[in-house]
Parts: structure tokens; C-alpha cells; sequence
């Protein structure tokens, strides 16, 4: 029996066991949706805007493990989703985005709502598709979840002509899928490996640096394991929190821009380093010449071969798919009667608990006016540390990562790489539509939460009792804590005079919206908050306009040259 | 410092600018580029002359082979190799000037593939040195249009570039 595109979608989609597609429907996709409508296997979820489709495929995904889908229509439909689509490759979040297109006739003849939606996403995918017959659209499906889903994860997109998806042919899924320009290296190298271990166990001041590629391979049993049996000090990234417990005795804290005190000295001044699914970043290590000034021998363990040798040259480069490398690392220093010498290790962490005196993340505990930090030790402490929590872009997104403690992968989903604000809502559906039964909270600000603020409808329409924590100081926060430090005090554009009643805003959506303003009334609030399991509540805290993060490394700075607080 | 990168992709549209948007986005330098199928018709062979210094060409390897229709790449300055470009020259060839021109045409070793009453094309191949060379001998005043295809180029002895 021959069948249309549509319908071979919808059954490639039921074959990939897709539980739910975030989408918008327009023109070219109609017929789409038409077979969307005739089944109930694959659920659709309507947002109010295609950003929004592909931040919740994304939030899906980052808290599943599962590869997102989105499906938007032509034109506008895909260009709207580029920067959620972009959003998802900078962190290499596995998604699969189906976006309509024009019939095949009118490609090219700047027909309506045409664009060239290949060409527009080129640049921000893992790989993209145009379907211009029938006949190969399921193959290109397999193909896109099998690209997006092994070796560096990233996003797909497969645009479909109109006429494709009314055309017909027979249908026939493939079970597997090899393709001779795409193997991934999985085994490590066994020789390097060996390397590695001797390396590591003569290290005399170890440091181990892990990245989000901890938490897309779901690494981080090995990596906990490999820490506590090394008993060397470990440090996670922004988009690694929670890949090594952050309660763990051997944690030293977020690294980076506004990383702590002492994982930034420690990472500086180890002689050995392990980099595990990390990439050197710059908002990570700062000035790559200054991080090159202390001799140190690095040992870096990738999926991806374009991430090794970037910033900073390594001595021991591993290729590989991350618990696999580590599954090896382990087995050789089980093997090894050789340990670190325990006199140097000690010494070394003495070193680092002095770092730790300085008591980088501390702040006016007195205050009368409610702090960002104590919101969030204060969510920390009632969600018992076992919430997801999504953020947008800011200041409230590092407060949320130096203070709400990590201890498990998948729990903690921002936008890393790109920044993008207006991430943290759309997210936030993903996230919760994967967990039906957890705490989903989004940290966001007033800034951010304007840019994607639509879906706030969205979430009434699916019932999602997100929680949402609006650090509101009436300020682009972190726009303009740089405005501060490095432009005179000159706060551009950065001051928003006309901001909106957040808690009439989330009534007229159908929700609950509280203005908390005194510190007193911030434990109280939270509370009452998450006793409504069954509502989306709005937060809105008015906090200290002119609190910053701290520490600070400024642009372009080396990774010790931090700003503390009590330098300013 | 210049480099020769051979690269075999699938024969597929839009595998040449996923190359050409990965130099562009990375700025990575491009002085030519060549494609065309190979004997096996799906598959592509494109030759990218560049430059940079060796972390720079080793990434520009890398992010090559990351490309999901990039099946290998070679850089050719890693092994002795040959390389050749193609050029069409179109030349003033005047009565009085016509046996100069032929006779230039020879020491290059060109040959003239097309003749008008004014005009001769020369056809030469060689390192892109020795067209420069041409055209600097010939002069700029008789030269009336230039068409040069960029460097090709493959690995001496054994070594061969194919899946």
C-alpha cells in the first residue's frame, strides 16, 4: 500500500517512539497536521511562537536523554526557530526540527512564505535535509535522529516541499543505518589511555575539569567513580553541573568567569589536568595565554576531535565517547598497584581549602532588601536540591549554578553556549512535559522572561505547574554589572522603565502570580508555591537592583585575575 | 603557511557550500577551490588551497571530517605530491606580434587551442607559479582575458586518496 509523506512522517515518528512534537502549524505543513490530527500516538504540543517549539524540544531533551522534535511550518515558521535551533547546537543538545517548505515547483521563485530554510540553518546544525522526493523521506528521517542522536549530539533539520507530503509511495523504515561518511569514534585509544593513568597517578596537584559532555553521554557514574577512587578535586562547568555531585567532599565548585576562588586557582595551578567532554571555552579559562603561563600537562577526553587541541594544546589527547574512556581509566588504575603519592595530595588540598577562606560566594546576609543568593539557597533548601531547574540568561543564570547545588545530571538546563535569553520558559514545558512528576522551577529575570513570555499561555493550555522564580531587580542585570566594572557606570539601555505587573500579567493567563519584596516573606512564598502542585506559579522577587555576581573574571582576562567582592 | 587539502564528499547538492560556509564561519582563508565527481559519481573530489599556521590547518582538518557529507580529507603537504592548475589565456596576436607569441607560447609549453584574426588562446597547465610567470613574461598590455581553474592536486607514489 503506497502512502503519502505525511503519513510516512507520522509513522517515522511513531517508529522513533516520539512521545511529543513542539510545534506551530502553518501552510506548508498542513497536511502534516492533518495526519497528526487522525492519531494519538505522537502528541502535539501547540506553543504560542516556534522559539518557543525548539527551546522546548530542546528542554525535552536536555532532561530526557531522548531526541527533542519540533515541527514548524515554512517561511517565518523556520526562521523563528533558528535561534532556538542555534541554541541547541552550541550545546550539542540532540533534536530533530521538521520544518515545511514551499511545493517543489515553487522553490526558488520567492514564492510566499518561502525561504531557504537549508541554507538560513546551515550554519547552526549538526546536519540538515531537503526532501525533494518522496520516496527518500523515511531513510532521511532515520537519518536525522541516527545524526543527531550519536557521536557529538546536535540538532537536525529535515525541510519538506507541500508536495512531498502529499505525494505518495511505499513505506519501509530501515531498522539501522550506516552511513560511510559518518563514524564516530567511540573506544579510546588504548595506548593514550595508558598514558593517561600514569599520568595521573604521578600527579602531584590534580585537577579534574568536566564539561556538559559528562551529562549528554551520561557519564557522570564514572566520572564520580573515577574522582572518589583518585580522591583528587574535581570541577564542573556551567553546562556540567551535576555530571559530580556538588554535595561531594571533592567538589571545588563551578569553574570560570563566575566560578569560585578556588576551582579557577586550582585550575590554574595544577600539574596535571583531566578535561573530561569539556572545550576550553572563554568564558571557561579566560585569556588562553595567560591559562598557558603554568607549565601543566593536559590530558583531554572527547567525542569530538575539533574540540581537542582549540584554545589550548594538550599533551595526551583521548577521541572517544566519554563513560567508555572513563570505564577504561578506571579498570587500568584498578589494575595499577601504583597510587598518587598521598603526601603531595594532601598538601595540595590543604592549599586549595586555603583558597576556599576566602569565602568567594558570600554576600549581605543582613540585608532588608531580599538578596538573589538567599532566593536561591532558599529554593535550594525546599526543593531539598532535587528540582530541575531551567534558567534564561544572566545574572540570575550564574547565581542559580554558584547556589543551587547540583547533585545529580539532567537537573540543571540552561543556555551555555549561545546565552540565549528567553530560554528559560519554553525549557521549563520541555522539561516538565518529560517529567510529568517532578519539581520543574525556571530561574529566569525580568529581562529575559519578556522574550518569551507568550508561552506563559502555552503552559495553561497543557496544565504545567512550573514553578517560576523572577529575580526582578529592573535592571539587564548582568548588562549592566559590565557596564559598571568596565564602562564608567554608564548604564546603557540596560534600565527597563516600563515593566509590566508580573502578577496581574500571570493572573490574565490563568495562573498564580505573588509579589514577594522582604526577605522575611521569601521562605514563606516558596513554600506556598510548591504546596500548588498542580499550578503554574509566578514569583516575582524584588530584589537589590545593584547586587552583582562575584567572582568575576572580565573579558578577555586571565583566570585568576578575579574580581571579589570585597576589592570593589 | 600554504596548504594543499584534498577532500572526498558526497556527491550531494549543497556539500560544496557546507565547505565553503565552514572556511567563511571560521575564517579560514581560501585561495582556490576545485571540485568535481570523481570516477565513482557519488562521490565528489575538491582540492582547497589555504594557509595558516599548523594548528590552524589542523583544525581546518578537523572541522573538515566533521562534516557529516565529508568522507576523508588529506592535507598533500603532509607527503611529496604533485600539483597542477589549468589555465585559458586569451592574448593580442597582431600580424606583426603573431610569431613572438607562438614562440612564448612554446618555452611555457603552452598550447594554442584557438586562433582569430587578432587573437590567440593558450591553454597551459603547470604550478600555479609558472602561470604567474606567463603572465608576468607576456605583460598586462597584450593580455586580453584569463581563465584559471585553481590547484589540483595528488600524492605521489602509493599513496592514494579513495574509500
Amino acid at each position: 500500500m503506497e502512502l503519502t509523506g505525511a503519513e510516512i512522517l507520522i509513522k517515522c515518528l511513531q517508529a522513533e517512539k516520539v512521545e511529543y512534537v513542539f510545534g506551530y502549524p502553518g501552510g506548508a505543513v498542513l497536511y502534516i497536521y492533518d495526519e497528526l490530527f487522525k492519531q494519538n500516538k505522537v502528541k502535539h504540543v501547540l506553543v504560542r511562537h516556534e522559539q518557543g517549539a525548539t527551546h522546548a524540544a530542546d528542554g525535552y531533551s536536555r532532561s530526557s536523554r531522548k531526541v527533542g522534535v519540533a515541527l514548524v511550518t515554512s517561511g517565518p515558521g523556520v526562521t523563528n526557530a533558528v535561534t532556538g535551533i542555534a541554541t541547541a547546537y552550541m550545546d550539542s543538545i540532540p533534536m530533530v526540527i521538521i520544518s515545511g517548505q514551499v511545493p517543489t515547483h515553487a522553490i526558488g521563485l520567492d514564492a510566499f512564505q518561502e525561504c531557504d530554510a537549508v541554507g538560513i540553518t546551515r550554519p547552526c546544525v549538526k546536519h540538515n535535509f531537503l526532501v525533494k522526493d518522496v520516496k527518500d523521506l523515511a531513510l532521511t528521517i532515520k537519518k536525522a535522529f541516527y545524526l543527531a542522536a550519536t557521536g557529538r549530539p546536535g540538532p537536525v533539520l529535515v525541510d519538506i516541499p507541500k508536495d512531498v507530503t502529499t505525494d505518495k509511495c511505499k513505506f519501509e523504515y530501515p531498522e539501522t543505518i550506516t552511513m560511510r561518511s559518518y563514524n564516530p569514534v567511540v573506544k579510546g585509544h588504548t595506548g593514550q589511555i595508558k598514558k593517561a593513568v600514569q599520568l595521573l597517578l604521578e600527579a602531584k596537584r590534580p585537577m579534574i575539569y568536566a564539561g556538559g559532555g559528562v551529562i549528554l553521554s551520561d557519564a557522570a557514574p564514572q566520572l564520580t567513580k573515577l574522582v572518589r577512587m583518585l580522591g583528587f578535586p574535581c570541577t564542573n562547568t556551567l553546562m556540567g553541573l551535576g555530571g559530580f555531585p556538588a554535595t561531594d567532599k571533592h567538589f571545588v565548585g563551578m569553574l570560570g568567569m563566575h566560578g569560585t576562588y578556588e576551582a579557577n586557582m586550582a585550575m590554574q595551578n595544577c600539574d596535571v589536568l583531566v578535561a573530561i567532554g569539556a572545550r576550553f571555552d572563554d568564558r571557561v579559562i579566560g585569556d588562553p595565554a595567560h591559562f598557558g603561563q603554568v607549565p601543566r600537562k593536559i590530558i583531554h577526553i572527547d567525542i569530538d576531535p575539533s574540540s581537542i587541541s582549540k584554545r589550548v594544546k594538550v599533551d595526551v589527547p583521548i577521541v572517544g565517547h566519554v563513560p567508555d574512556v572513563l570505564d577504561d581509566l578506571i579498570k587500568l588504575i584498578d589494575a595499577s598497584k601504583q597510587r598518587p603519592e598521598a603526601k603531595a595530595l594532601a598538601a595540595w588540598w590543604e592549599q586549595i581549602k586555603l583558597w576556599k577562606t576566602k569565602d568567594c560566594l558570600r554576600y549581605d546576609r543582613k540585608s532588608k532588601i531580599i538578596k538573589p543568593q538567599f532566593v536561591l539557597e532558599k529554593l535550594y533548601e525546599i526543593t531539598k536540591g532535587d528540582a530541575i531547574i531551567t534558567s534564561d540568561v544572566g545574572q540570575h543564570q550564574m547565581w542559580a549554578a554558584q547556589f543551587y547545588k547540583f547533585d545529580k545530571p539532567r537537573r540543571w538546563i540552561n543556555s551555555g553556549g549561545l546565552g540565549t535569553m528567553g530560554f528559560g520558559l519554553p525549557a521549563a514545558m520541555g522539561a516538565q512535559m518529560a517529567n510529568p512528576d517532578a519539581s520543574v522551577v525556571c530561574v529566569t529575570g525580568e529581562a529575559s522572561f519578556q522574550m518569551c513570555i507568550q508561552e506563559l499561555s502555552t503552559c495553561k493550555q497543557y496544565r504545567l505547574p512550573i514553578k517560576i522564580v523572577n529575580l526582578n531587580n529592573r535592571y539587564m542585570g548582568m548588562v549592566r554589572q559590565w557596564q559598571q566594572f568596565f564602562h564608567g557606570n554608564r548604564y546603557s539601555e540596560s534600565y527597563m522603565d516600563a515593566l509590566p505587573d508580573f502578577v496581574k500579567l500571570a493572573e490574565s493567563y490563568g495562573h498564580i502570580g505573588i509579589s514577594i519584596d522582604k526577605p522575611a516573606d521569601v521562605e514563606p512564598a516558596l513554600k506556598e508555591a510548591f504546596k500548588r502542585k498542580d499550578e503554574l506559579v509566578f514569583m516575582d522577587f524584588i530584589t537589590d537592583q545593584k547586587e552583582n555576581v562575584y567572582p568575576m573574571v572580565g573579558g578577555g582576562k586571565g583566570l585568576t585575575e578575579m574580581i571579589l567582592a570585597e576589592e570593589l | 603557511m600554504r596548504h594543499i587539502i584534498s577532500i572526498l564528499l558526497e556527491n550531494e547538492a549543497g556539500a560544496l557550500s557546507r565547505v565553503s560556509g565552514l572556511f567563511s564561519a571560521r575564517a579560514y582563508n581560501i585561495e582556490s577551490l576545485t571540485v568535481a565527481p570523481t570516477e565513482d559519481p557519488s562521490l565528489s573530489r575538491m582540492t582547497i588551497v589555504t594557509s595558516g599556521s599548523s594548528d590552524v590547518i589542523e583544525q581546518i582538518t578537523k572541522q573538515l571530517n566533521k562534516l557529516v557529507e565529508v568522507v576523508k580529507v588529506v592535507d598533500l603537504f603532509e607527503a611529496p605530491h604533485i600539483e597542477r592548475e589549468l589555465m585559458l589565456i586569451k592574448v593580442r596576436a597582431n600580424a606583426k606580434d603573431r610569431d613572438d607569441m607562438k614562440r612564448m607560447s612554446d618555452i611555457f609549453r603552452g598550447r594554442i587551442v584557438d586562433v582569430s584574426e587578432d587573437t590567440y588562446t593558450i591553454e597551459l597547465t603547470g604550478t600555479g607559479q609558472k602561470l604567474d610567470s606567463f603572465i608576468e613574461a607576456l605583460g598586462s598590455s597584450v593580455i586580453l582575458e584569463t581563465a584559471r581553474t585553481g590547484a589540483c592536486g595528488i600524492s605521489r607514489g602509493q599513496r592514494v586518496l579513495r574509500i
